[in-house]
C-alpha cells in the first residue's frame, strides 16, 4: 500500500479577481523507500500541492481530492487538533530558504528540541542527548557546542542541516523536501543532497524532493512527476524520463538545459509547446 | 586585438571597524587578480559565495576601487579613488544585477527606468530619450505597450529583460552580468542567455559574466576564472578549463555539479542497486 496515496487534488485560491486554481486534479503516490520528486517553474503549484498535504496553506485556500490518504488514514476527515499530531512527526517538511525559516530568537537546541517535547514527550536530559545526536547525524562538527548556537551564527548550508535534523527528528515515515538546495552553492548543495539520500536510504523513508533543477533530479529521484501550470504533465521513473520523455514540455525542459545545448542558440519552452510532436508521444 | 577591460593584480581590502568587543580587522576580498578580455569575448568568473567574485564585479564596474593594483578599460588606465568616475567612463561600464526583484524602483515606470541613465549621463532631449527607450524595448523583446507599466507587473524573466535593457541604454562597450540567470526557471534562463548572446553579436559586446552555475558557464563563456577565497585558482580558455581542471577545487565544483544525462543516471541507480 502506498505511503501517501492522493487522487485528483484541486487547490483554488479566493482572490480579488475570482477563484484562482493553483492545483488542478493531480494524482500522486509515494511508497516507503521511495524518492520522488516533483518538477516544475514557478507557478507551477508544484509547493502548494504538498503544502494541501502538510495542511498548512492559508484559510483563503480551498483545498478538494477524491481521496488524500496518508499511511492508511484519510487526511481529508481528519481534524486540525489531530493533524498537527502528525504533521511534524510521521510527515515533516524541509523549506527552502534554511535562513529564513529558523526562528532568528531561539537557539538551535531548542527549535530541535521542540519538536521532541511536543512529539515525543522526552524529559530535559533525553531530549539534549537526542538533540546532540541528531546534529552529529548531519554532520555538524561540535553538536554539543552548537546546541547553544543562533541561526545567525551558522552558515547557510549549517542552517539547512540543522532544518534536516528538525525534520528527521521524530524518524518520520515521509519527508517533503521543498527546493533544499536552491539558496545553496553547488558545493554544499552535493553535500545536502548526499545527506539526504543517505538518510532516507538509512531510515527507509518515503522523501518527496520538489525543485525545478533537472541535475537534481538526475541525481536523486527513483521516480518523477512533472507539473506545469498546476496539471500533471507526465509520471515516469527517473531513467525513462530522461531517455525518451513523453511529453512536449519535459522535452522543452531537457532541452533547455544549457549542456544539452545544440548550435550556438538555446531552444526555450515556448519554442517547443507549440510544434507537432514526434510520433508515439503524447502531449 | 585589443583589450576592452584588463586587470593587472587587482586587490580589495576591507577594513571592518572594530565595536566593544571586537578589534578592528582586514578582511582581503580580493587578493591580486589578473585578466583580460577582448572585445566581443566572455570572461566567466566562477566560484562559491564569499570568494570575492562580486567584490570584483563592483571594482570592474567602477563602484569599488581597487586598494592596489591596475584597472584598464579601452586600454586607458582608470583609478576612480584618485580621479572620480567620469561620465565617459559610466558610458563604457554597466552592470546587471543578479535579483530583478531588487534591482528595479516598484515607483519607477518601465520608460523612466530606461530613460533615466540617458538623462543622468546625457544631455540628450525628452523626445529623444523616449525614441531611444522605445526602441531598446523592441530590442529586449518588449514592446512598446511596456512603457508606462510599473516593474510589479512583470514577471522576473521579463524584469530581467528590462534590466539589460536599461544597461545598454548608453551603449556600453563593457558588460558586467552578475548571476544575471540564477534567480530565473529554466526555460527562462534559456531565453535571458539566447538574449544575451543575440545582443552580443549585435553591438560586439564585451560580457564579465559572473555566476556559480557551470553548466551555464560553460554554455557562455570563452574563458573562465575560478575564484577560491579572494584567488584565481584557475583561468584559461573554456575548453582548457573544463576538459582538465588544475586545481583541487575546481576538480570539487565540477564533482559537486549535478549531471543530468542518461549514463550518470544509470550508474547512480546500479549503484544504488548494489548498495
Amino acid at each position: 500500500m502506498a505511503l501517501l496515496d492522493i487522487q485528483n487534488l484541486v487547490v483554488e485560491f479566493q482572490t480579488a479577481s475570482g477563484p484562482f486554481r493553483a492545483v488542478d486534479g493531480v494524482s500522486l503516490h509515494v511508497d516507503e523507500r521511495e524518492v520522488l520528486a516533483i518538477v516544475g517553474e514557478s507557478g507551477s503549484g508544484k509547493s502548494v500541492s504538498m503544502l494541501a498535504v502538510m495542511g498548512l496553506l492559508p484559510w483563503t485556500a480551498t483545498v478538494t481530492a477524491d481521496k488524500m490518504s496518508f499511511n492508511g488514514r484519510d487526511l481529508l476527515k481528519m481534524g486540525p487538533a489531530e493533524r498537527r499530531k502528525i504533521v511534524g512527526k510521521d510527515m515533516s517538511m524541509i523549506f527552502q530558504e534554511p535562513m529564513a525559516s529558523l526562528n532568528p530568537c531561539f537557539t538551535v537546541g531548542f527549535q530541535i528540541e521542540e519538536v521532541l517535547r511536543f512529539h515525543m514527550g522526552m524529559d530535559k536530559a533525553q531530549r539534549r542527548e537526542r538533540a546532540i545526536e541528531l546534529l552529529k547525524q548531519v554532520g555538524i562538527p561540535e553538536p554539543a557546542e552548537r546546541l547553544s548556537s543562533f541561526p545567525h551564527q551558522m552558515s547557510g548550508g549549517q542552517c539547512q542541516r540543522v532544518m534536516i535534523a528538525i525534520a528527521i527528528a521524530c524518524n518520520p515515515k515521509l519527508l517533503i523536501a521543498d527546493e533544499p538546495t536552491t539558496a545553496l552553492d553547488v558545493t554544499i548543495q552535493k553535500q545536502i543532497l548526499d545527506l539526504l539520500v543517505s538518510l532516507q536510504a538509512k531510515y527507509g523513508m518515503g522523501l518527496i524532493m520538489i525543485t525545478h533543477n533537472m541535475g537534481v533530479v538526475a541525481e536523486t529521484a527513483d521516480r518523477v512527476i512533472v507539473q506545469y501550470k498546476g496539471r500533471k504533465m507526465e509520471e515516469a521513473d527517473v531513467l525513462s524520463l530522461f531517455e525518451s520523455p513523453k511529453s512536449n514540455y519535459t522535452r522543452a525542459l531537457l532541452s533547455a538545459l544549457p549542456e544539452n545545448a545544440v548550435g550556438d542558440r538555446l531552444p526555450t519552452v515556448s519554442d517547443m509547446l507549440f510544434e507537432p510532436a514526434p510520433q508515439g508521444a503524447s502531449a | 586585438m585589443t583589450k576592452v577591460v584588463e586587470g593587472k593584480n587587482i586587490v580589495r581590502d576591507y577594513h571592518v571597524g572594530g565595536g566593544l568587543f571586537r578589534g578592528a580587522r582586514t578582511v582581503h576580498a580580493v587578493k591580486g587578480v589578473s585578466f583580460g578580455v577582448e572585445k566581443g569575448k566572455t570572461l566567466a568568473i566562477v566560484g562559491e559565495s564569499g570568494c570575492g567574485k562580486s567584490t570584483l564585479a563592483r571594482i570592474i564596474t567602477l563602484i569599488d576601487p581597487a586598494t592596489s593594483g591596475e584597472l584598464f578599460i579601452d586600454g586607458n588606465k582608470v583609478d576612480i579613488a584618485r580621479d572620480g568616475l567620469s561620465k565617459e567612463m559610466r558610458r563604457k561600464v554597466q552592470i546587471v544585477f543578479q535579483n530583478p526583484y531588487g534591482s528595479l524602483n516598484p515607483r519607477q515606470k518601465i520608460g523612466d527606468v530606461l530613460g533615466e541613465p540617458l538623462l543622468i549621463n546625457t544631455d540628450k532631449p525628452a523626445e529623444e530619450r523616449r525614441d531611444l527607450a522605445m526602441k531598446m524595448l523592441k530590442k529586449v523583446g518588449l514592446g512598446p505597450e511596456h512603457y508606462n507599466r510599473y516593474p510589479h507587473m512583470f514577471s522576473g524573466g521579463q524584469r530581467q529583460r528590462i534590466a539589460i535593457a536599461r544597461a545598454l541604454m548608453l551603449n556600453p562597450s563593457l558588460l558586467v552580468l552578475d548571476e544575471p540567470v540564477s534567480a530565473l526557471d529554466l526555460s527562462v534562463q534559456a531565453q535571458v542567455l539566447n538574449l544575451l548572446a543575440d545582443l552580443q553579436d549585435e553591438f560586439q559586446l564585451t560580457y564579465v559574466f559572473i555566476s556559480h552555475d557551470l553548466s551555464v558557464v560553460r554554455y557562455i563563456a570563452d574563458d573562465v576564472m575560478v575564484m577560491y577565497f579572494g584567488e584565481a585558482v584557475e583561468y584559461g580558455p573554456r575548453d582548457e578549463v573544463f576538459s582538465d581542471p588544475k586545481h583541487a577545487y575546481t576538480k570539487t565544483l565540477f564533482a559537486a555539479t549535478p549531471r543530468a544525462d542518461v549514463t550518470s543516471i544509470k550508474a547512480r541507480l546500479a549503484k544504488k542497486k548494489a548498495a
